[in-house]
């Protein structure tokens, strides 16, 4: 029932596949492009909401970027009342077991961590993904910690986080991250001060 | 064969996961939670019935020695869509999937069901074939998540059913062998029953 496997028939018939593919991929792409970048923005702006204390600005407007020791920060400064009211900081570490963990921390004005979000990571499911606050109480211990005072390194390296059970490297990550954006915070902070 | 064969026997007697093993690689590496096996096992189900409708349509117009390409190019064209519209509609299920939806291309049972059973039927036919070892791919995968969850993590779909940690040698890929090895012989055993 094949046709016969000659080379003028071969080339055709997968040119002909090949194009008709692109052709269908090309078009999903199209269509899907604007509902994949809003689905991204509203996920960003999701995690905004979500560990920053009140605000009525859109930070997300506001944003920019900062450098702390050659790594790039994203900063979501929030106000309430025009008065400034903490900031999101967007920071990633590439020191997870699986890849580059991406998280959202929101900061009161006095360094204080409000809340944390996790964006994006590739851990291992079931150990080191403990760290979302969806799946387990790991990120909840620094809300209200200020990491001025308190000692972002996990227990086992002498600071005062308690780790996620076997995944220390995940948590050491994420302890990393945070001291990535407070070091972030401190610097926009005295920005942010200064424009008062 | 009629046509409800068709589908009964990709569920039992040709399963993917239990009898004809195949598709191992997401299998062991989805399976950490009752829910993602389930996530996988659709995405797959959705992949497996376009991919043998339309290889069954073209089947007849492909020279046999470029088939396997041509019928990977078709595959692969189908998981890019079905990536796109979760990434756009369903970002939360994209989000806990997007690694493994790449896999599902690689995945033989999607291949060999285009080269044993697509390529050499009706259309009709092929397309409930897909949807048939479909559902067993998906129920296989949900069983073993299920499990896993269960002895790994003490729960149930994400419900807390055990106190304590579990057992976390069943979340890691050692405990999905062993977890896979019994549920393989349970299987057996009440298949020749």
């Amino acid at each position: 029932m094949a046709r016969e496997s000659n080379f003028r028939n071969m080339f055709l018939c997968l040119l002909i596949i090949c194009l008709g593919g692109s052709a269908v991929m090309g078009s999903v792409y199209l269509i899907t492009y604007e509902p994949i970048a809003a689905a991204q923005a509203a996920k960003v702006n999701q995690a905004i909401a979500r560990v920053l204390p009140e605000f009525d600005n859109v930070p997300a407007l506001e944003a920019y970027q900062v450098l702390v020791d050659g790594r790039q920060v994203t900063v979501y400064p929030a106000q309430k009342d025009g008065v400034f009211a903490g900031a999101a900081i967007e920071a990633v570490t590439t020191r997870g077991f699986g890849g580059p963990i991406k998280v959202m921390v929101g900061f009161r004005p006095d360094g204080t961590i409000h809340n944390t979000a996790v964006i994006s990571h590739t851990e291992t499911p079931g150990l080191g993904d403990k760290m979302d606050p969806r799946k387990s109480d790991f990120s909840l211990q620094f809300q209200g910690k200020n990491p001025g005072t308190f000692r972002l390194a996990v227990k086992k390296d002498g600071g005062q986080v308690d780790a996620i059970t076997a995944a220390t490297i995940s948590s050491r990550a994420f302890c990393d991250v945070l001291d990535l954006a407070y070091r972030a915070f401190i610097q926009t902070d005295q920005k942010e001060g200064g424009k008062q | 064969m009629s046509r409800l064969r068709i589908i009964t026997k990709g569920i039992i007697s040709g399963n993917p996961i239990f009898v004809l093993v195949l598709g191992m690689c997401p299998t062991l590496g989805t399976t950490t939670s009752a829910v993602n096996g389930l996530g996988m096992g659709l995405a797959t189900t959705f992949v497996l019935m376009l991919s043998n409708l339309v290889i069954s349509l073209i089947a007849g117009l492909i020279p046999s020695k470029v088939r396997i390409p041509s019928f990977i190019v078709v595959i692969a064209v189908f998981v890019t869509v079905v990536q796109l519209i979760m990434q756009a509609y369903v970002p939360a299920l994209y989000e806990t999937l997007g690694l493994f939806i790449p896999l599902i291309v690689v995945n033989c049972i999607v291949l060999g069901r285009a080269e044993a059973f697509a390529s050499k039927n009706k259309p009709l036919d092929s397309f409930l074939d897909g949807l048939g070892s479909g559902i067993g791919f998906t129920l296989g995968l949900t069983l073993l998540g299920a499990v896993r969850e269960l002895l790994g993590s003490g729960a149930f779909f994400g419900w807390k059913m055990l106190p304590g940690d579990g057992m976390l040698v069943f979340i890691l890929a050692p405990g999905a062998f062993i977890a896979l090895g019994y549920l393989m012989v349970l299987f057996n055993k009440f298949l020749k029953a």
